[in-house]
């Protein structure tokens, strides 16, 4: 495919400027060493060939739009267009950030109840919603769990502890925090061993963060001895939400012993994700850490909302203005049209689907962990890898040739060939059934005939790329197509 | 499996060849193969000092980014620089190819590491 540059004909254009509606300025009363001496290089192309273009382009990519899209820890749900509707308001796009707070009083109104209703739904006191996404959001609560030991003179408090199932941003945020990093392993079910985090904790440990469900898609049943083990210590609880879809409306983490949690509202709370960001990280805090949340915290005196910025042991601002506000907008949206009762049901769903899977598959996959989960199931291609030499990236190839986006492969990094799929509740039975019947389909070719799922892709515009020399020599200037 | 009976193992998957005092170290055969193709390899630099235990080599594979431990304490006085543009020679042959070399700051700690049949054992 050619670049829209490679298009571009002398001359040729796609637009027609409306009147001009405000004086002319002459370019010689500009002084001229603002001026460029040369055109800018920009495309000159055709209506037809603008929308040719990037609908090509918008072809050539897969979104969940498109087509089921389970990959796990990712939670890449529908986002419903009523959100795209309320975050297109003029009242949200034709605000500045520097405005008189009272000529803005619906964003900050709008902020201040999304923080209420996180705060209820996680069980916390309250929340930020600065943080640009769910990394960013892990650095900001490892920040306050960090102001949180100092302000109480506690200097020794050096270590976070995580599991090995951990998402691979925890041990990286707590590292760019200041923190040293203890891992604890799982023990044999896929929990956090409660033996090795008794050994681990001390007057060292600042905290603990754990994803639970975790990244096996398991409960970890053991969360209250957890928390009481980590408290005894001295040590804080960290809720890393990025699986937060699978207990909406049925368990709250600040209820489990959590002092600190981030969301991500582009997966749990239905907004644009991936290429379609940008992402939205808040993090909630019990009230013994309140007053260590970022300013501008927004707050409300009788009927006024405001921006707080009178705290003194604050971290400071972790992102400029107040977070990416249409992101928020969006998350409110859904919170608002699904209701309490709808966020349970998401809950509900995203199990009762990754269960379906789950259930529909064993016989054909190994499923290491074999046990009721929750919104994800991690399969494991040892059997396909051990017979056939048929890997896990050979089956998610494979599915692209079936219009399906691959599963999470290869992580967590403790199941051997994973294989992490992630359904979430937007999805229906007929489209599970087909995406179960084609997995079966999958096994029995690498049983089969081999070849065919090595090779794959076969029906897709680009065959199966070589992704070690790619990485090994990688080609980083971009040679035209002619 | 692919094992060399000369060498000594460590659980976490290093090999480790004894020259005198010095203490060439490598992953394995099994590990490569864990690992898939091999893409970037980050070396301490010369006159690193590391306690055995201590994370210090990254291993980049197509797959993931792996820690490779110091299997004994020591300086690190050797890197194998073949390995900056050629990753590759760790899947051809796991056991030639040697990422550094620790002069050893307490050689008795080799009496600890695995034997090739107890590294077998294990890996089972």
């Amino acid at each position: 495919m050619q670049l829209i540059f490679e298009k571009s004909k002398n001359g040729r254009k796609a637009y027609s400027l409306p009147e001009c509606d405000v004086p002319d300025v002459l370019l010689n009363s500009i002084d001229s060493k603002y001026l460029r001496t040369e055109s800018p290089d920009l495309p000159e192309v055709s209506e037809l060939d603008a929308v040719r273009h990037f609908t090509q382009i918008s072809q050539r990519n897969h979104g969940v739009d498109s087509g089921f899209y389970p990959l796990g820890s990712c939670t890449m749900k529908y986002n419903p267009k009523v959100n795209e509707l309320a975050a297109r308001f003029d009242g949200f796009t034709k605000i500045h950030p520097y405005q008189q707070e009272k000529t803005v009083q619906g964003a900050l109104k709008l902020m201040y109840d999304l923080g209420s209703m996180l705060s209820e739904i996680m069980a916390m006191e309250r929340f930020t919603l600065q943080p640009a996404a769910g990394a960013h959001g892990e650095l900001t609560g490892l920040m306050i769990m960090k102001a949180y030991h100092q302000n109480r003179d506690d200097q020794k408090r050096t270590k976070i502890i995580v599991p090995d199932s951990a998402h691979g941003t925890n041990p990286a945020s707590a590292t760019v925090a200041g923190f040293d990093v203890v891992e604890v392993k799982s023990n044999d079910k896929g929990l956090v061993d409660i033996e090795e985090l008794k050994a681990a904790v001390g007057e060292d440990t600042a905290g603990f963060m754990l994803t639970n469900p975790n990244t096996l898609g398991l409960f970890d049943e053991n969360i209250l001895e957890i928390s009481k083990i980590v408290h005894d210590a001295g040590g804080l609880m960290y809720y890393d939400g990025a699986n937060a879809n699978a207990i909406l409306g049925i368990s709250r983490p600040g209820d489990m012993g959590f002092d600190v949690v981030h969301l991500n509202l582009h997966k749990t709370f239905s907004t644009p994700h991936g290429g379609g960001g940008p992402g939205s990280g808040p993090v909630g805090v019990k009230k013994h850490l309140t007053e260590f949340l970022p300013v501008p915290v927004i707050s409300k005196k009788e009927e006024e909302y405001y921006m707080d910025y009178e705290r003194p042991n604050s971290i400071g601002k972790v992102k400029s203005f107040y977070g990416n506000f249409g992101v928020l907008v969006r998350a409110y949206a859904y919170i608002l049209s699904m209701g309490p009762d709808g966020l349970k049901e998401v809950a509900e769903n995203a199990v009762l689907n990754a269960n379906y899977i789950a259930n529909k598959l064993k016989d054909k996959y190994f499923l290491p962990i074999d046990t009721e989960c929750m919104h994800e199931c991690v399969f494991s291609a040892d059997w396909q890898k051990e017979k056939n030499e048929v890997s896990a990236l050979d089956i998610a190839k494979r599915l692209l040739d079936f219009g399906f986006h691959p599963p999470t492969i290869y992580f967590p990094l403790i199941v051997h060939e994973a294989l992490m799929i992630e359904p979430t509740e937007s999805e229906s039975k007929e489209t599970l059934d087909e995406f179960i019947s084609v997995m079966r389909q999958i096994a029995d070719e690498a049983e089969n005939t081999p070849e065919m799922v090595k090779t794959a892709p076969h029906t897709t515009v680009i065959s199966r790329l070589d992704e070690t020399t790619a990485a090994r020599k990688p080609i980083l200037r971009y040679l035209p197509f002619y | 499996m692919k094992l060399l009976q000369e060498l000594k193992y460590v659980e976490s998957h290093e090999w480790v060849r004894v020259e005198e005092n010095k203490a060439y170290v490598g992953i394995t055969d099994y590990a490569q193969d864990q690992l898939g193709d091999i893409v970037y390899v980050e070396v301490p630099e010369v006159g690193t000092v590391v306690e055995a235990g201590d994370q210090f080599i990254v291993l980049e594979s197509v797959k993931a980014a792996s820690d490779v431990y110091a299997p004994v304490s020591g300086i690190v006085v050797e890197v194998n620089e073949e390995l900056e543009d050629n990753p590759a020679l760790i899947n051809e042959s796991a056991f030639d190819a040697w990422i550094v070399a620790i002069d050893m700051s307490m050689s008795n700690e080799i009496d600890s590491l695995l034997s090739a049949e107890e590294y077998e054992e294990l890996c089972e």
